[in-house]
C-alpha cells in the first residue's frame, strides 16, 4: 500500500515537472552535463580539438568551451606511468564521483589498450550511436586494437601509425651517393642489407641508428606469439632476433644503447650529429623530432622516408568514452568529427602532417602531387605508409605489452653494454616483469 | 596541604595536554600506518590492470618469497655500500670543517657565509639534483665534453653504465647534499664543549691535534652517535637520488638499486602485500642496525 502511494506521488511529481518544462524543450537534446573532463598525457589531442573541432573555443591552457559545456583538460605526463596511475584511480572512483568530476573522455595507447578496452570502464562505440558505416573508412588495424574480447569496438582513433624508416638526406648522399627514397630503399630492404649499410655508415664516421631501441618496434611488431601465453612470460623468436642484431651493431659501434626520449638519443634530431636514421610513424617526425627548432634536421627539411626492412607501427592514440559519462552525445560528436569526418580528416593530414585514419582521404592525398611534408623536404610519404598498413598484424597484442617491452629493453641494455651475459639479462627481465605483474610466472 | 596537591596535579595535566597534538599526529600518521603495514604484509593484495586481486590471507608467503629470492640481500648490500661511500668522506670533511669553524684561533672570515653555502645543496630537491647530475654526466653532457676537449679522455666516458662510477655518482650527490647538515650538527656539538677545557689543555702545552683527538672527539661522542644513527637510517631509506639518476632501473644490472627503490617496484601493481612485507623487514633491519651502532659506541665510551 505504502509503495503504491509512493509511486503515485512520484508519478504526480514527474507529470508536474513535465508541465513546468518550457515549450520547445521536447526538441532539445536530453539535458547533459556542463563539464566535460578529458584525460590525456600531452598536448597533441588538445591541439587537434582546438584546431579542427568546430565550435571549440580555448579559454586557457587547461580549459575550453564547446557551446554551453566547459571542457576541462586533465593532462598528466606518461613518465613513470603517472598518466595511467592517475587515470586508474579516477576511473575506479567513477561510480561514486559527482557528475561534473566524472571522466567523460580519455585517451589510450596501443601498448596498454586492452587494459582499458577489455573492461566495463569504456563505452561501446555502438552504444554511442556510431555505426559501422560511420567507421567504414577507418583502417582495419586501428579498430582491431580497441576491440575487446567479446568483439565490441571500444574506441576510435584519428590517426594511423604505420612506421617508416626516416633517414637523413645529406648522410645518404654522402655515403650512398643518392637521397632518392627508392634508391636508398635498396640499401635497406632487409636486415642483411641493413647491417651491411650500417657498416658503411660506420666506416664513414656515422652511426646507423641513435639507439638499439629504435629498431625495437620493427621486430616486436612482427612477432608470432604474445608476451604472455597462459599466464607465463614468453619471449618471441623475433624479439631474440632483435637482441642478436642489436648486440652485433653495438659491438661494431654502429649504434648506441640510449633510452628512447633521452637527451643523448634525441641528439640525432639536430644537424650537428651523426645519426643516419630513426624508425617511426608520421607523428614521430611531425611531433617529436624538433622540426620547428632551428638547427634541427627537420627544420631544413633534411629527412626523407622509405619503407625499410619490415613494416611496423608505433603508438597511436585512441579516444575512449568513459562509462558513466553525462555527456554521451558530445563524446559521439567529437568522435564523429575527429575520426570519421572526411573533410576534417583531410584538414588534419594537411595541417598537422598526421597520417589520418581514413582510407579515401589518404588515397586522395597519396596521389596529390602538391602535398608534401616540409620536414621531409617536400616528400609525399602517404603512398609508402599505405603500402605497409595492410600488413600490420595485431593478433599478438596482450594487456602486458607495455611493461614487457619497457623491461625487456631496460634489461637487455645491460647485455649490450657488457655488464651482463644474455642469461643474466634475461633473468633480470623476468624478475622485473613479475614485480610489475605478480600474477605471471616464467 | 590538600590544595597544594591539587595544584600539582593540574600542572601535570597541562603537560599531557601539550603533548596531545604530537601524540595525535603520531598515532594517525605513524602508528596506524605502521600497524597497517604489518597487517597488510600477511595478505596477497595487488591490482592487475584495473582488476583487484585479493586481499587474501597468505600467512608468511610474502616474507618467504622475498627472502628466498635473495635479491633483497643484494639491494641491502647496494644500499649499504653507497651509504658508506658517502658517509665516510662526509664525516671526515664535516669534522674538519666543524673544527675549523669552531677554532677561535683561526679567526675565519665570512664563517656565516660559508656555513650557509655548504648547507645550500640540502635545500635543493634531491630529484632535481639527480636530474642535474644526470644531464651533467650524460654521454653528451658538459662533464664529458670538458674531459674530451681537455684531452683527458679520447671519447666520452659512460658514467652510468659502469657499476662503480654509477655508485660513486650516487654517493657523491648524497655527500654534497648532507655534509653541510652534518657540519652544522658537529659544529653545534663542538661549541657546546666547555671552552675552559681547551684553555687548560693549551696551558698544559697540548698541540691542536692533541686537543682535537683527546678533548674534542671524546666529548663529541653523543653528537657523533646521533649523526651516525640518523645518517644510517637516512642511508637505508636512500631512494630519490638513484631512482632519478638511473630512471628507476638501478642499472647497471641493478647495482644501484636500493631497498626503497625495490619497494617502489612493487607499487606499480599496487602490491601492498609484498611492499608491506618488505617494509616490515626494513623496519627490523633499521632497528637492529641502530641498536648495534648505539651499543657499540656506548660500550667504548665507558671506561
Amino acid at each position: 500500500m505504502k509503495k503504491k502511494m509512493l509511486s503515485i506521488i512520484l508519478a504526480a511529481a514527474m507529470t508536474a515537472g513535465m508541465a513546468v518544462m518550457p515549450a520547445g524543450a521536447e526538441e532539445a537534446a536530453p539535458e547533459e552535463g556542463s563539464v566535460f573532463n578529458i584525460y590525456c598525457w600531452n598536448e597533441e589531442f588538445k591541439s587537434r580539438v582546438t584546431d579542427h573541432y568546430p565550435g571549440y573555443e580555448e579559454i586557457d591552457a587547461t580549459t575550453g568551451q564547446i557551446g554551453d559545456v566547459t571542457v576541462k583538460w586533465n593532462i598528466t605526463p606518461n613518465d613513470d606511468n603517472a598518466y595511467q596511475n592517475n587515470l586508474d584511480e579516477t576511473l575506479l572512483k567513477q561510480g561514486t564521483a559527482a557528475a561534473d568530476d566524472k571522466i567523460d573522455l580519455f585517451l589510450i595507447e596501443a601498448d596498454y589498450a586492452l587494459k582499458y578496452t577489455d573492461t566495463e570502464y569504456t563505452m561501446n562505440i555502438a552504444d554511442l550511436g556510431i555505426t559501422e558505416e560511420d567507421t567504414a573508412e577507418q583502417f582495419g588495424y586501428t579498430k582491431d586494437i580497441v576491440t575487446d574480447s567479446r568483439g565490441n569496438l571500444k574506441g576510435l582513433s584519428w590517426q594511423g601509425c604505420p612506421g617508416l624508416l626516416i633517414y637523413r638526406r645529406d648522410i645518404a648522399k654522402d655515403v650512398l651517393g643518392t637521397d632518392d627514397p627508392a634508391e636508398v630503399q635498396t640499401y635497406l630492404s632487409d636486415w642483411e642489407t641493413f647491417l651491411s649499410t650500417a657498416q658503411k655508415m660506420k666506416e664513414s664516421g656515422y652511426v646507423m641508428t641513435s639507439s638499439v631501441n629504435d629498431a625495437y618496434r620493427v621486430f616486436s611488431n612482427n612477432v608470432t606469439s604474445k608476451w604472455v601465453e597462459d599466464g607465463a612470460i614468453n619471449i618471441d623468436e623475433n624479439i631474440m632476433n632483435w637482441v642478436e642484431t642489436s648486440k652485433a651493431m653495438v659491438d661494431a659501434g654502429q649504434t648506441n644503447t640510449y633510452e628512447l626520449w633521452s637527451d643523448d638519443w634525441s641528439k640525432g634530431f639536430y644537424t650537428d650529429s651523426n645519426v643516419f636514421c630513426y624508425f617511426g610513424p608520421a607523428w614521430f617526425y611531425d611531433f617529436s623530432m624538433a622540426g620547428d627548432t632551428e638547427g634541427s634536421v627537420g627544420y631544413d627539411g633534411g629527412w626523407a622516408v622509405t619503407e625499410g626492412p619490415q613494416s611496423f607501427f608505433w603508438g597511436g592514440t585512441w579516444i575512449c568514452g568513459a562509462t558513466g559519462s553525462d555527456n554521451p552525445s558530445l563524446i559521439k560528436d567529437i568522435m564523429l568529427n575527429l575520426t570519421c569526418n572526411p573533410d576534417i580528416m583531410t584538414e588534419i593530414a594537411k595541417a598537422d602532417g598526421d597520417f589520418v585514419n581514413n582510407k579515401s582521404a589518404m588515397e586522395a592525398l597519396a596521389s596529390d602531387e602538391s602535398f608534401g611534408d616540409a620536414i621531409l623536404g617536400g616528400q609525399n610519404p602517404i603512398s609508402k605508409f599505405l603500402a605497409g598498413i595492410d600488413s600490420i598484424d595485431l593478433s599478438n597484442l596482450s594487456a602486458y605489452d607495455q611493461g614487457c617491452n619497457e623491461e625487456f629493453q631496460n634489461a637487455m641494455r645491460n647485455y649490450f653494454e657488457g655488464n651482463a651475459t644474455l642469461e643474466e639479462a634475461t633473468d633480470l627481465f623476468y624478475t622485473a616483469v613479475v614485480e610489475k605483474y605478480p600474477e605471471l610466472t616464467y | 596541604m590538600k590544595a597544594k596537591n591539587k595544584k600539582a596535579v593540574s600542572y601535570n595535566k597541562w603537560g599531557y595536554i601539550f603533548l596531545l597534538p604530537f601524540l595525535i599526529v603520531y598515532v594517525v600518521f605513524q602508528l596506524i600506518p605502521l600497524a597497517g603495514t604489518i597487517y597488510n604484509s600477511f595478505f596477497e593484495n595487488y591490482r592487475s590492470g584495473l582488476s583487484q586481486v585479493g586481499p587474501n590471507f597468505v600467512g608468511l608467503d610474502n616474507y618467504v618469497s622475498l627472502l628466498s629470492s635473495g635479491d633483497l640481500f643484494v639491494y641491502f648490500q647496494n644500499t649499504m655500500i653507497m651509504w658508506i661511500m658517502c658517509f665516510v668522506p662526509q664525516i671526515l670533511v664535516s669534522l674538519l670543517l666543524a673544527a675549523w669553524f669552531s677554532d677561535p684561533q683561526l679567526r675565519l672570515k665570512g664563517a656565516g657565509f660559508f656555513k650557509t653555502v655548504i648547507y645550500l645543496p640540502n635545500l635543493i630537491m634531491a630529484a632535481s639534483f639527480a636530474m642535474l647530475f644526470f644531464t651533467l654526466f650524460s654521454d653528451s653532457g658538459p662533464i664529458n665534453s670538458i674531459l674530451v676537449n681537455l684531452g683527458i679522455l679520447k671519447e666520452p666516458f659512460r658514467f652510468l653504465t659502469v657499476k662503480w662510477s654509477a655508485r660513486s655518482l650516487v654517493a657523491l650527490m648524497n655527500f654534497l647534499m648532507w655534509f653541510g647538515n652534518t657540519t652544522i650538527l658537529l659544529l653545534a656539538g663542538m661549541l657546546g664543549i666547555d671552552s675552559s677545557l681547551f684553555e687548560a689543555a693549551q696551558a698544559d702545552g697540548a698541540s691542536s691535534t692533541q686537543i682535537f683527538f683527546k678533548i674534542t672527539l671524546p666529548l663529541l661522542k653523543p653528537i657523533l652517535i646521533y649523526v651516525m644513527i640518523t645518517s644510517l637510517i637516512g642511508g637505508l631509506q636512500m631512494f630519490d637520488v638513484p631512482q632519478v639518476l638511473t630512471n628507476a632501473t638501478g642499472d647497471p644490472m641493478r647495482s644501484t638499486m636500493t631497498l626503497i627503490m625495490y619497494l617502489n617496484k612493487h607499487l606499480y601493481s599496487k602490491n601492498y602485500g609484498m611492499a608491506g612485507a618488505l617494509s616490515v623487514l626494513m623496519f627490523l633491519i633499521t632497528g637492529v642496525l641502530s641498536i648495534v651502532v648505539f651499543k657499540f659506541t656506548q660500550s667504548k665510551n665507558q671506561p
